[in-house]
Formats: C-alpha cells, structure tokens, sequence
C-alpha cells in the first residue's frame, strides 16, 4: 500500500467516525447548529433597522447580509467544535491508540478535517434553509452561492488545522478556549454588523488588515451576485492554510513526541 | 469543636463566602474572562454599531453610552455560570455531601456561595464603570447615578447568581449548568441590548424583546448613562431584579432540601 492510500485510509476512517459522532450525538450536534442559527436570528431580527442607517448600501437586504457572516461564522466554528472533539479524544485515551494503529499520522488531521467540513456544510445548509423560510434574498447564482461553499469550507479547513494544533499540543479540553477565543475575536474585528466603511474608531483600523474580512466581504458579494475581493479571499483561505497546516503538524509532532 | 460547630449563621455564611471567593482569586480565567470579555464586546460592537447612531430616534449620538449597559449585563450571566459551576462542583466532589453532615444550615450554605458570586458582581462592575468612563462615556445622572448604577449592576448580578446557584442545586452537575449557559446567552441576545426597541423592525424580535425581562434590566442600567433620572426604568429593573432574587432563592432553598434528602 502506498503512502498515499495509507493516509487515504486514515483520513476517510477518521472522518467517519468524526461525521458519525457528531450526527448521532445530539449534544455534539445541536450546539453547532443552534449557535449559527441563533446568531443569524438574534443578528438579521434585531438589528435589521441599521440598514436604514445613511450610507449602508447592500441590496439584498440585512438577512442576506448577515447570512454571510453566519456562513463564514458557522465554518469557522466547525473546524473548532472539531478541535474540541479531538482534545476529549486525547483525555479519553482514544487519540493516542489512535496514533500508535494509524500507518500514517498525517491522514488522522486530514480525516478530522473532512468530518468539520461535512459538519460545516450540513450546518450552513440549515441556516440557509432557515434564512430562505424567513424571507431572505438572495441575488446570487447557483454558482456563486457554490463558490461561497467552497470558501465556507476552506475557512472551515484553516480552523480546523489550527484548533487541532491546540488541541495537540495541550491535549486538554480545558484548552477550548484558547481554539475558540481568537477565532471569536478575529470574526468579531471585521465588519459583521455593517459594511466596512461604517466601522469607526480602532477596529475600522484593525478591519482593513483582517483576513476575516475579505471572507466576508466575498460572501457578501456572492450572497448579493456581485462576486468582490474573491481574489484577496482565496489568497487568506491559501496562506492561511498554509501557516495553519504548519501549527497543526508541529501539534502533531508534539502529539507523537508525548506518546 | 469545630468553627462550624460552634458558629452562629452569620459566620457559617462568612466561612462558605470566604471559601468562595478564595476559590475565584485562585482560578484567574475565573476574574480575567469575564471582566475582559464583555470589554472586547463593548469596544466591537460601539465601533461596529455607531452607524445606528445616525438613525432618527435612537437615543444617543454615541453608541458607547448605548452599550456601556451591555458588559454589566454579560458580567451577570458570567457570574451566574461561574457561580453555578464551583457549587456543582463542590456537589460532584462530594463537599456537599460532607457539609449535610456538620451543623452547616441550609440557609447558610446558600448565601455563603452566592457571596463569592457577589464579590465577582462587584468587582466585576467597577471595573466595567471606570472602563466606560475612561474610554469617553458620560454618567447622565451624574455621581449619584453612578452609585445607583453600582447597586443596580450588583443586584442584577446576585439575582442572576441566584438563578445560576438553582440549576446547580437542581442538576448537580457542572456540566448541566454549562449546558444552561447558551440560554442565559439567548436572553441578551433577544432584549433590547444592542437597539432599541423603538427601532427593531422585525414585529416578532420587537415583541420577544418586551416581554424578555433582561430588556428592562438593560433599560435601567442605560437609562442613568443616556437619560438621567427615569424613576420608571430604575423601578421596574430594580423590581424585576428583586423578583429573580425572591423567586430563585426560594427555589434553591426547596432544590437543596431535596439534595439533602437525597444524600
């Protein structure tokens, strides 16, 4: 078997056993559905009358506004729900027999990172479902709207690599909020409420530079079929996997090194 | 003779509270997430948001003042969660059980784990005041405003202590009152937080957000910021507050009998 099957093996055996966990477990389950889709609710409901606001311009409305960020929000929250399964492998013992049978290490990221992004992608199609019951517009095409699938999955792959190098590193669930809070942090320093230019003060600043925002500027323009900085997007999914993969191998090495 | 054995209630409640707030110093993602947490929020969403300021209606031409309610609000609900977690734990550990052993009254063991809760409500508050205050928002009602928004943000805190100390008499077990969490999460979030309700345009969040009681607890802690003196939104927060404490006292006085019951 070539090296290549062999991590293919792993990766498809780990991902199944991550998708098969998180859709039978409701506890698994649930919170990653209803915090996207609470979000959605709480953000689209209460705060739709800012679109009234002098120079907030985007036409297809605030829903499909705030889609976008649940897209991007849900993606990148999947990859950490996914770190979070792996460090509770680590304390329950399962990770580390799971490295001693693996023939290839590298599959098991993989495989973890498959199973976040199947769980990424069933969440966002329930809150795009929901967003649909509830009136929201969408102007882009079924192109666009697979094109920010695909983005939403890269986003959800970045995370994922960079909670599981946390997460083997640590080996700890207590280490949850240490995946959680600069991902937290990061999407909440972009413009989620409103388009960029109506951000004031420091965090406008902090913005422009943000990777986070270009994932959510491109999904806006998908979402209204005005694709924009779909560039600049796919440049933060490439380099920021590259570094993430990184982290995540070195997590790895860390992983094997503790036995 | 033990310190217990011998103590009136008045002591048995400083030991437990004294405990209580040890245990919080030591644990310092206890003190540091909750107090900087809400702090990252509030300069977010007064960055992000301050376009709303524009709208006609809304109540203030800066929306700092408009959230200043906010981490008060958020450092309540983390008291809640933080306080409910140490008792279940102290359940899970078997503490409890120890306790039902000495003269410890049930009364007692009460108050003695919401005074940590209330140590972290206090702090918890000033800091979130003096934050405010330094980074440009003003006290409408003045000094005296600021003192009975200090009392407000406090009791809201116990009362929501309160309600955290219930679910982990109730459930008993950490992890049942961190499952709690997102619905504490769920109030703010469908209130009157982050616009007001004059200006919510979708008729079910506005109708939610009047009957969600963490509308009105925001309402009076920002009606000292922006309006001054509002004897109405102060009576009702201070009443609903009031209620929280009443009702989830009683009901964590009854939860605990049936704890002891059971051990």
């Amino acid at each position: 078997m070539s090296s290549l099957a062999r991590a293919r093996s792993v990766a498809l055996a780990v991902a199944w056993r991550g998708i098969h966990n998180a859709f039978t477990n409701p506890a698994f389950l649930l919170p990653s559905v209803m915090f996207p889709l609470f979000f959605f609710m709480a953000f689209a409901g209460g705060l739709s009358g800012i679109q009234n606001a002098p120079n907030f311009e985007f036409k297809s409305g605030y829903s499909s506004f705030q889609f976008a960020f649940v897209c991007v929000q849900a993606a990148a929250f999947g990859g950490v729900f996914t770190g979070f399964a792996i460090a509770a492998d680590f304390e329950f013992g399962f990770a580390r027999r799971l490295l001693l049978a693996a023939p290839n290490r590298g599959g098991i990221v993989i495989g973890y990172m498959i199973s976040a992004m199947v769980r990424a992608a069933f969440v966002i199609g329930v809150v795009f479902l929901a967003g649909l019951i509830s009136g929201m517009r969408i102007d882009g095409s079924i192109g666009d709207l697979l094109a920010l699938l695909v983005m939403a999955l890269g986003v959800s792959a970045v995370a994922t690599l960079w909670a599981t190098g946390i997460a083997m590193r640590l080996r700890t669930m207590q280490a949850a909020p240490l995946m959680q809070m600069p991902i937290f942090i990061l999407l909440f320093l972009a413009p989620v409420y409103v388009p960029i230019e109506l951000i004031v003060g420091w965090v406008h600043d902090v913005a422009q530079f943000n990777p986070a925002t270009a994932f959510l500027e491109a999904a806006r323009g998908f979402v209204s079929g005005e694709p924009d900085k779909v560039g600049v997007a796919a440049a933060c999914v490439v380099g920021l996997g590259a570094l993430a993969a990184l982290w995540a191998r070195g997590g790895l090495r860390s992983a094997e090194r503790a036995g | 003779m033990s310190a217990l054995a011998s103590s009136a209630m008045p002591a048995q409640v400083g030991l437990l509270a004294g405990r209580a707030v040890r245990h919080i110093i030591r644990q310092p993602a206890q003190v540091v997430f909750p107090i900087v947490f809400p702090l990252v929020l509030l300069a977010v969403n007064s960055s992000g948001l301050d376009a709303a300021t524009k709208l006609p209606g809304f109540p203030t031409t800066d929306y700092l003042d408009f959230a200043l309610a906010v981490p008060f609000m958020q450092g309540a609900l983390f008291a809640a969660l933080n306080g409910g977690q140490d008792l279940a734990r102290d359940i899970e550990g078997g503490f409890l059980d120890r306790l039902a052993l000495t003269p410890m009254s049930g009364p007692a063991l009460i108050a003695g784990q919401l005074g940590g809760a209330l140590f972290m409500g206090v702090v918890s508050a000033l800091i979130y005041l003096t934050v405010g205050l330094l980074i440009g928002s003003g006290i409408a009602a003045g000094f005296g405003g600021a003192l009975v928004l200090l009392a407000l943000a406090v009791t809201i805190s116990f009362a929501f202590a309160c309600l955290g100390t219930f679910v982990a008499l109730r459930a008993g077990s950490g992890q049942a009152v961190q499952g709690f969490f997102p619905l504490f999460f769920v109030l703010l979030f469908l209130s009157s937080a982050f616009f007001p309700r004059n200006l919510i345009e979708q008729d079910w969040f506005r109708e939610v957000a009047t009957y969600n009681p963490v509308s009105y607890l925001v309402e009076g802690i920002r009606s000292l910021v922006i309006t001054g003196w509002d004897g109405q939104a102060l009576a009702q927060a201070f009443g609903i507050a009031a209620l929280m404490i009443a009702a989830f006292l009683a009901l964590s006085a009854w939860a605990l009998r049936t704890r002891l019951v059971r051990t």
